[in-house]
């Protein structure tokens, strides 16, 4: 009898370290969830937030990593005004053409222009980087999310959870550390267990204490760069947001209150068969 | 439709004069306000007008936003993002649209498991039932199509996993292969091809639902107690019972629609498909989109080889199996009598069926390794088992509960039920 329940428990966590196994091995540790003013039903992006994390995006990510798809109009989001935005775009140089000549030239750029890329092409963002192309940041928020797993995505509906994208960028940022050992980190990389395909990825930790000058009296830390950053980019990559929240709000109370009027309407008429 | 007891009586000279020429008011008539249905239907017979809605406004967002869409590899994936950012209400179109296909298959499933309940198929409904197969096939053909048309890694490698199940047919499969996808791979051919029919199955779609509401409107509704309609006192005019009720369940379900329109958008889709397609860097990963998870679960639960038949032609077989024995479930059925709610050991395995359903749902999602494979390969195995023993066994073993004589019988019935606790209570 002894036998059969050693067996059985053997059998049980031979299962369990099996299932373990087969459970997505990275990234190592889940990002922790972080407050984000833009989470829950009346979600707005706080501009000074937005302003921080694109000063850090220009001064330190954008160095590798294109914006493909914002155009300098579109900071007007951030609170800037067009004189601003029209300052802003002029510090860039875009390549327009061809002239009369028949030759491209280098012009700086104007509102309607999108974020001149530091590379000319993926091939030579990858030959600068250790042959890995630093992916383009637009909808890096929204193309990247730990998997919540069973049962917490069944609340995340409940929650409306959908930070995923922010919460990982700043883990990931913040991440960086003394691999212990236990993983492989092939020569060139950095251990990080937040990334999410492998326990290192090619990317230096980007961000040190006071790299960047705040001028609105924000700490000059690391974390708080990540957290601005993340919101920066999670605004890049859903710009209407708000707009949807707000929208969202107006929809519903619509539709709660037609269902209720319905409702009544409904039992009135059935009163008589039932 | 159905024709010989008309009641429309035209009351204007031009209404005559119309129905003289092209009674289309009269067919309204008969087939949305006079007609009658059981009285004692519930919300789980309202999904067929949500269907409805839910069909009408994908095609009304899908016109919309092929105006701004591009089929071509190069550009496909940034006009999507255009409509995001830079089309007016374009992030709306694009959410609804995605999320509508989520909504129509949740709205399909519902349909479908009420169908199997209730016994709905059982004659003299076959071929509604089978009409409604055509569709749900059409709808995952369509859905599947427009799910490649972002461009983003999941649309690319969805549609390359998924066309590759073709190659396993012996002699025509590569042939087949080719002409889905217009070449060797997935490529801006496949694109182009994907887009012109997903603009087009929708039409075929609202055909054969013509035909599934005209068949139903020959039958006329089954009810929750399986027994047919009887006496007039068993029915109640379309207008304006079914369609109050019908419109209050639609409103409640726009509602859970718009709960993840505009709060969690993006809760049903795949990060990975906020990447543009890259034929060089395959994802961690490949799954398709939610509504397909079953049948891939069971594509991927036929690890061996069985005979002739190797492993990937079986789960191809399996899979595609997994859907045409829903087109033989009124043969397969021998009951006599239509509804679970009479039949206690049908009711239990029907449950089970559900749970099993979506327990193959979710392993569709994990990763086709150690001890997934079993646990999917035992779930197909009871999804077969229903199909072809419970549902043919199970009716000539069973003693069903004891029938009403008619609708209203059942009706009152459950009325009375109802009132003897209420009475207990007041005297006690």
């Amino acid at each position: 009898m002894k036998n059969v329940l050693n067996g059985l428990a053997a059998l049980g966590l031979g299962l369990a370290a099996v299932t373990a196994a087969d459970a997505a091995e990275y990234p190592i540790k889940k990002p922790v969830q972080q407050d984000w003013s833009f989470a829950g039903p009346f979600g707005t992006y706080d501009k000074g937030q937005l302003q921080r994390g694109f000063k850090v995006y220009r001064e330190v990510c954008s160095a590798c990593h294109s914006l493909n798809l914002v155009a300098f109009r579109n900071l007007e989001d951030l609170g800037y005004s067009e004189a601003q935005v029209q300052t802003i775009a002029a510090e860039y140089e875009v390549q327009d053409g061809p002239d009369d000549a028949g030759d491209m030239f280098m012009r700086p750029a104007k509102p309607s222009d999108h974020f001149p890329a530091p590379f000319a092409n993926p091939e030579q963002a990858a030959a600068s980087n250790n042959g890995a192309a630093p992916p383009d940041f637009s909808l890096i928020a929204k193309a990247r999310a730990v998997e919540r797993g069973f049962p917490t995505f069944v609340f995340d509906v409940f929650t409306q959870y959908a930070e995923g994208g922010p919460d990982y960028i700043h883990a990931l940022l913040t991440g960086y550390g003394e691999d212990p050992g236990e993983h492989e980190v092939p020569e060139g990389t950095y251990y990080n267990p937040y990334f999410i395909s492998s326990a290192s990825l090619a990317m230096a930790a980007p961000l040190s204490d006071g790299q960047v000058t705040y001028d609105d009296g924000s700490q000059e830390t690391v974390d708080q760069y990540a957290r601005d950053v993340s919101a920066f980019l999670m605004w890049a990559a859903e710009p209407h947001l708000e707009a949807r929240k707000a929208t969202g709000f107006t929809v519903m109370i619509f539709l709660i209150l037609f269902a209720g009027l319905v409702y009544l309407t409904k039992r009135k008429i059935w009163a008589a068969v039932h | 439709m159905s024709a010989g007891h008309s009641t429309y009586t035209p009351k204007t000279g031009l209404g005559r004069w119309m129905d003289a020429r092209l009674p289309l008011p009269r067919l309204v008539y008969d087939s949305f306000v006079a007609y009658p249905v059981p009285r004692n239907l519930n919300y789980a017979y309202t999904f067929g007008g949500i269907l409805t809605i839910m069909l009408v406004a994908q095609i009304l967002t899908g016109v919309v936003l092929a105006m701004h869409y591009a089929a071509n590899t190069e550009v496909a994936f940034n006009s999507v993002e255009k409509i995001m950012r830079d089309v007016n209400s374009g992030w709306l179109l694009r959410y609804l649209h995605s999320n509508g296909a989520s909504m129509f298959f949740v709205a399909v499933y519902v349909h479908i498991f009420r169908g199997l309940y209730y016994g709905s198929y059982k004659a003299p409904r076959e071929l509604l039932w089978i009409l409604g197969c055509i569709i749900y096939l059409l709808m995952m053909a369509t859905a599947f199509m427009g799910y490649v048309l972002p461009w983003g890694q999941m649309s690319f490698w969805g549609a390359t996993v998924i066309t590759g199940f073709f190659t396993a047919i012996p002699l025509v499969g590569d042939w087949i292969q080719q002409l889905l996808l217009g070449g060797f791979a997935v490529d801006n051919p496949t694109l182009n091809r994907f887009f012109s029919l997903h603009y087009l199955l929708p039409f075929m779609i609202a055909g054969v639902v013509v035909l599934h509401v005209w068949a139903l409107h020959v039958t006329g509704q089954t009810n929750p107690t399986g027994i047919e309609v009887k006496q007039k006192t068993d029915t109640v005019a379309f207008t304006p019972y079914a369609t109050v009720k019908d419109a209050f369940a639609m409103i409640v379900f726009l509602a859970v629609f718009a709960y993840f329109v505009f709060y969690i958008p993006n809760f049903l889709g795949h990060p990975d498909n906020y990447i543009e397609a890259n034929a060089l860097k395959t994802p961690a990963h490949i799954v398709p989109e939610w509504y397909f998870l079953p049948f891939y679960a069971i594509l991927r639960a036929i690890t061996f080889n069985i005979g002739p038949i190797d492993s990937k032609l079986g789960g191809v077989l399996a899979m595609f199996g997994a859907i045409a024995v829903l087109f033989v479930v009124p043969w397969l059925d021998t009951s006599k009598v239509r509804s679970a709610v009479y039949r206690p050991w049908y009711k239990l395995f029907f449950w089970l069926f559900v749970l099993d359903a979506i327990f193959l749902g979710w392993l569709g999602s994990r990763p086709a390794e150690g001890t997934y494979v079993v646990m999917a390969q035992a779930a197909t195995l009871y999804y077969f088992l229903f199909f072809l023993v419970v549902m043919p066994v199970l009716g000539l073993i069973e003693t069903p509960r004891r029938l009403p004589n008619s609708i209203t019988e059942a009706v009152l019935e459950k009325k009375s039920s109802a009132a003897v606790p209420a009475t207990e209570q007041a005297k006690g």
